[in-house]
C-alpha cells in the first residue's frame, strides 16, 4: 500500500464548535500504525464526541488530510480485531486500512457495542462498523455529486475519495467533508459492499501490534504510570468469605516505605517502590475469622448430582423416549457420565489495575473485556453519574472470559478513593491462581437406546450446571464485597447450557439442563462458556454409539447431520486425514508400548454460528498412561472470512488451550480455599506437547461473519477423547486426562 | 541504600535501591523504565520476565539486582526495535507469531540465547530450550515456525 502511515508522533486536534461541528486536525510524520488508543497522543482531543450507537460520527472520523479515525467499543485481546475492523471499514470506504487510527475500549470515546465476548466482536461488532462505514460513503457520494456534476449512480468510492465511475474525475473524502461531522444517523439499510469488488476483506493483513510485542515496546495496563501513583499489593483471605479480623502492623516496621491500608476486610501493603509493597504484602500479619467451606473437591461431581435443582430447562426436545424406557426387543442401551472441572483462565499477567478516584470523577485502566459494562458497574460503586466515570482499555495478558483484571482494577479503585492518589493494584501469581473467578464445573449424564439396525432410537441427555444470575450486571467482585460496599450478588456463567443436545437428525431425543444453585469458588465466562464441556460429552457419545453399532465415526456423523456445511468440514478434515473407514477402537496389539488412534469430533457453535470439524491423532504410552497428541486437523467454516491468517491463528489458539485444558487442568481446593496456586500445581500445556496443526478455513464471501474466537476450542476434548479410544478401546469421561487417570482407565478402573 | 552500577544494553546505569535482594525485574521495569520483561509470576516458573545476563536466559523475577552488578543485562529492547527489529523479531513478525503478545519478550530472549549459542538448533532442542517458557493464548506452533525459519540452512539468526 502506497498510503502515508499514521504517525505515533500525529498531532490531533479537536474541539467542538458552537454549531457542534467536529473539528479535527491531524499532522503526520513517517512512522508506523499507532498500535492503539493509548498510543494516539492526544486522543483526548476527541472528548465531547458522539457516543450514541445509532449516530455515524459515534464511530467515525474523517480528517482534512483523508485519514480516518475510527473508535470502537471492541476491544483487541490478541485476537486481531485491531487489524480486522480496520479492513471492514477499509472496505465499505475504499480507504486503505494503514490510513485508519483505531480507538478501542475507552467509555469516554467509544460507543457501547457491549462487551468483547461471545465470538462476535467481528460477526456484532465489525458488521456494526461496517453498516456505519456504507452509511458514510453512501453521504459522501452524495456531498461529491454536485461538486463533480455527476448523478450519484455514476459515482464511486475509491482511495479515500469519490471519482466517476471507471475513472475520471475526483474529489477526496479529506476535501468532501474534512473534520467535520457527518451528522448522520447509522442507516441499516446502507447497501454493503459486493464482494465481489472485495479489495481488502479476505487478505490476510499483518497486524499493527505485533511488531511492537515481538520488541518488548508494547504497552499494557501493567505499564501504566499516572503521576503520583502508589503500587499497592492486597492481601486476600486465607479462606474464601473470610473477614479480618486484625493486623500486626509492626510486622512491616522494617520496611520503612510501606504501609497499611485498609477499608474493612480490603487490607493492601502501599509503597511508592512496587517491591517495598511487594516484600510488605508479604510480611504484614493478619489474622483472620470466618469463611465459607468450600465443597469436597474430590466428591465434587457427586455433591452436583445431589443437589436439589433450582429449576429444569428444557433445552431440546424431540419425539419421547419410550426406547428408553421400554426397550425394543435387540436394542441395545448405552449410558455415560462426564465430568468437567473447575478451571482457571490461567492468564498469563496476574491482574493488574490502575485507578485514579477523585472526589467527583474516577479514571480506571483495565484490560478488562467489558469497560462500559464495569463503567456502570465501577460508577454504582462509587455512588458517580456513569458518565463521571471513564474506563480506559489498555492490553493485558489474554484473559479468555473474565479473569481477575475487574477485581484488581475496582481494588485499586477503592484504594485509591481511600488514599486520594492514583493506585496501581497487581495481583501476584498466586492471587491470580487462587482468586480470580473460575470457569464452573460440569456434570452430564446421557443415554441412548440402539436398535439392532443401529438407529438411535433414543437419545437424553441431562445436564447438571451452576445456575446464572438473571440480569446481572457484572461478576460480583472481591473489592466491595470485602470493603462492605452493597453490590448486586449472584453467580456469573456465560451461557453454559449450549450444545449439550446434538447436531445430528435423532428422531427421538430429548436434553434438559438441571440447574443447581451452588459450586464452589466464584465463576465468570470461560472461553467458549460451557461449551466446551457440553460438545465433550455429545461427541464422545456419539463415539460410543457409532462404536456400540460398529460404523465408522466419520460415517456416523455423516449419515445423521443434514446441514451441507457440516457435511464439508467433516468431509474436509476426513480428506486431510486420509481416513480409511473402519469402526472404532482400532485392533489394539497386546505387546505395543505405545498405542495409537485417531479421533473426530464435530460442533456447530450454539447449533447456529461456526461449524468446526476436527480430527486428532494420538499416542497413548501403556506403561505411564501419558498421551502424545501427534496431530491435530482441523477445518472451520466461520462464513466471512476477514482476515484468513488471523482466524487460522484464532483456531490455532483455541485447539492448542483446549488441549491443555482437557490433558492438564483442574482447580483443586481444600475446605478453605484454592491449593492450585502457581503453574506447578496447575499445570498447563508446554512447548514439548506442541503438535503438527494442520488447519482449513472455508472462505464464504456471501455470507455473514460467524465468529473465530471460540467455536474451535468446543470439539477438542471429544476428538481427544475419541482418539484415545481408538487407540486403546478405553473410554475417559473425566477431564482432565492426567497420566495418573489415563493408567487407572487402562487398568480398568477408570 | 544501596548503590548498583549496572550495565543494561550496553549502557552503564546506576540505581539505588533500599533493599539489594529487589529482583532485577524490579529494577529494569521501574527504576528504568525497560517494561519489555513482564512479571508473570515471580516464582521463575513462566518465563514472561526472561532476560540476559552475560548472553545467558534468565528470570529476572527471580534474579536479585545487586548479583548482577559487573555483568552485562540484555532486555528486549538490546535487541531491535519496531522499525529494524533483530532477524529473530523479524521472522516472528512474519509469522505473526504473537496473540497478546505477553509471553512474546520472553520468549524471544531464551530463543536468542538459544540461537547465539547455537544457530542451528533442531526443533527438538528449540522445543527444549522453550520448556520453560509458557503461552496461554496458543501461539506455540508459530513461535516454533519462527525460530525454526532463522535456524533453517539458509535462515539468518
Amino acid at each position: 500500500m502506497a498510503a502515508r502511515k499514521l504517525s505515533r508522533r500525529e498531532a490531533i486536534r479537536v474541539g467542538l464548535k458552537a454549531g457542534g461541528v467536529l473539528v479535527v486536525g491531524l499532522t503526520f510524520g513517517g512512522r508506523p500504525l499507532p498500535a492503539a488508543a493509548q498510543t494516539i497522543p492526544d486522543a483526548d482531543r476527541f472528548l465531547g464526541k458522539p457516543l450514541a450507537l445509532d449516530q455515524v460520527d459515534s464511530f467515525l472520523a474523517i480528517h482534512r488530510d483523508g485519514t480516518l479515525t475510527v473508535f470502537t467499543g471492541k476491544v483487541d485481546i490478541g485476537t486481531g480485531g485491531r487489524i480486522a475492523l480496520r479492513q471492514m471499514v477499509a472496505e465499505e470506504l475504499d480507504v486503505a486500512p494503514d490510513r485508519i487510527a483505531l480507538i478501542e475500549g475507552d467509555t469516554a470515546l467509544t460507543p457501547d457495542q457491549a462487551r468483547t465476548a461471545g465470538s462476535y466482536g467481528i460477526a456484532r461488532g465489525g458488521m456494526q462498523l461496517r453498516q456505519v462505514a456504507a452509511t458514510a460513503r453512501v453521504a459522501l457520494l452524495g456531498l461529491a455529486a454536485p461538486r463533480l456534476g455527476r448523478p450519484v449512480a455514476d459515482l464511486e468510492a475509491a482511495n479515500g475519495g469519490v471519482r466517476v465511475k471507471g475513472g475520471g474525475a475526483s474529489v477526496s473524502f479529506g476535501d468532501l467533508i474534512g473534520d467535520q461531522a457527518l451528522g448522520l444517523a447509522v442507516d441499516p439499510k446502507a447497501p454493503l459492499k459486493d464482494p465481489r469488488a472485495f479489495r481488502y476483506i479476505g487478505q490476510s493483513l499483518p497486524r499493527p501490534d505485533i511488531p511492537a510485542k515481538v520488541t518488548g515496546r508494547h504497552t499494557y495496563v501493567t505499564d501504566v504510570k499516572s503521576a503520583g501513583m502508589l503500587h499497592a499489593r492486597v492481601i486476600h483471605p486465607p479462606a474464601v468469605g473470610a473477614t479480618l479480623r486484625t493486623i500486626d502492623e509492626s510486622s512491616i516496621a522494617g520496611i520503612p516505605g510501606a504501609r497499611v491500608a485498609r477499608i474493612e476486610s480490603l487490607v493492601a501493603v502501599v509503597a511508592e517502590r512496587e517491591w517495598d509493597a511487594v516484600r510488605g504484602a508479604r510480611a504484614l500479619k493478619t489474622e483472620w475469622t470466618g469463611g465459607t467451606p468450600l465443597p469436597d473437591h474430590a466428591t465434587l461431581h457427586d455433591t452436583m448430582r445431589a443437589s436439589a435443582p433450582v429449576r429444569d430447562q428444557v433445552v431440546a426436545k424431540k419425539g419421547d423416549l419410550s426406547a428408553l424406557t421400554a426397550p425394543a426387543a435387540g436394542a441395545r442401551m448405552l449410558a455415560a457420565t462426564y465430568r468437567w472441572p473447575v478451571q482457571t483462565h490461567g492468564t498469563m499477567g496476574p491482574s493488574c489495575g490502575v485507578a485514579d478516584v477523585r472526589a467527583d470523577s474516577a479514571t480506571i485502566w483495565s484490560s478488562t473485556q467489558g469497560p462500559h459494562q464495569y463503567q456502570a458497574v465501577f460508577a454504582r460503586i462509587l455512588g458517580l453519574p456513569r458518565e463521571r466515570v471513564r474506563v480506559v482499555f489498555m492490553d493485558g495478558a489474554g484473559t479468555y472470559g473474565q479473569a481477575g483484571s475487574e477485581d484488581a482494577a475496582c481494588e485499586a479503585m477503592l484504594l485509591s478513593r481511600a488514599l486520594g492518589r492514583p493506585v496501581r493494584v497487581q495481583w501476584s501469581r498466586e492471587d491470580e491462581h487462587g482468586w480470580d473467578p473460575k470457569g464452573p464445573p460440569q456434570l452430564l449424564e446421557l443415554r441412548a437406546a440402539v436398535d439392532d439396525g443401529g438407529v438411535v432410537a433414543a437419545w437424553e441427555t441431562r445436564a447438571w450446571l451452576p445456575v446464572a444470575t438473571a440480569n446481572l450486571p457484572g461478576v460480583p467482585l472481591l473489592a466491595p464485597d470485602a470493603a462492605k460496599l452493597a453490590q448486586p450478588q449472584g453467580r456469573s456463567t456465560g451461557l453454559i447450557h449450549q450444545n449439550v443436545d446434538p447436531p445430528y437428525a435423532f428422531a427421538n431425543m430429548h436434553a434438559t439442563v438441571h440447574w443447581i444453585a451452588d459450586a464452589p469458588l466464584r465463576t465468570s465466562a470461560i472461553r467458549a462458556p460451557g461449551k466446551i464441556a457440553n460438545t465433550f460429552a455429545v461427541e464422545s457419545f456419539t463415539d460410543e454409539i457409532a462404536s456400540l453399532a460398529r460404523v465408522d465415526p466419520l460415517e456416523f456423523r455423516l449419515k445423521h447431520l443434514a446441514n451441507p456445511r457440516g457435511l464439508e468440514v467433516l468431509r474436509t478434515v476426513a480428506g486431510r486425514m486420509g481416513w480409511r473407514p473402519r469402526p472404532s477402537p482400532a485392533p489394539v496389539d497386546p505387546t505395543a508400548a505405545v498405542l495409537t488412534g485417531r479421533g473426530l469430533a464435530y460442533v456447530h457453535y450454539k447449533h447456529d454460528e461456526t461449524i468446526v470439524a476436527m480430527g486428532m491423532d494420538v499416542e497413548v504410552e501403556r506403561a505411564t498412561g501419558r498421551i502424545r497428541v501427534t496431530r491435530v486437523v482441523c477445518a472451520q467454516d466461520c462464513g466471512l472470512v476477514i482476515n484468513p491468517d488471523n482466524v487460522r491463528s484464532q483456531v490455532e489458539g483455541n485447539i492448542l488451550q483446549t488441549l491443555s485444558r482437557t490433558l492438564h487442568e483442574d482447580v483443586v481446593f481444600d475446605r478453605q480455599r484454592v491449593t492450585s496456586v502457581d503453574w506447578t500445581s496447575y499445570p498447563i500445556l508446554t512447548f514439548s506437547e506442541v503438535p503438527q496443526l494442520e488447519i482449513e478455513v472455508i472462505q464464504r464471501l456471501t455470507e455473514a461473519p460467524l465468529g473465530a474466537g471460540e467455536a474451535a476450542s468446543a470439539p477438542v476434548p471429544a476428538a481427544l477423547g475419541n482418539a484415545v479410544f481408538d487407540a486403546t478401546g478405553v473410554r475417559l469421561r473425566t477431564v482432565p486426562f492426567r497420566p495418573a487417570r489415563v493408567l487407572a482407565a487402562l487398568a480398568g478402573r477408570g | 541504600m544501596t548503590t548498583l552500577q549496572l550495565r543494561v544494553n550496553g549502557s552503564a546505569r546506576t540505581v539505588q535501591l533500599d533493599d539489594p535482594d529487589t529482583p532485577l525485574l524490579y529494577v529494569l521495569r521501574n527504576d528504568l523504565s525497560l517494561t519489555g520483561a513482564h512479571f508473570g509470576c515471580g516464582l521463575g516458573q513462566c518465563g514472561a520476565c526472561t532476560v540476559h545476563v552475560d548472553g545467558a536466559a534468565v528470570r529476572s523475577c527471580v534474579v536479585p539486582a545487586a548479583s548482577v552488578q559487573g555483568r552485562a543485562v540484555t532486555t528486549i529492547e538490546g535487541l531491535g526495535t519496531p522499525e529494524r527489529p533483530d532477524p529473530l523479531q523479524a521472522s516472528f513478525i512474519r509469522e505473526q507469531a504473537a496473540q497478546c503478545g505477553y509471553c512474546t519478550a520472553g520468549i524471544v530472549m531464551t530463543a536468542r540465547a538459544l540461537l547465539d549459542r547455537n544457530p542451528k538448533p533442531s526443533e527438538a532442542d528449540v522445543r527444549q530450550a522453550l520448556a520453560g517458557n509458557l503461552c496461554r493464548c496458543g501461539s506455540h506452533a508459530r513461535v516454533l515456525r519462527a525460530i525454526m525459519r532463522v535456524a533453517a540452512p539458509g535462515g539468518r539468526a
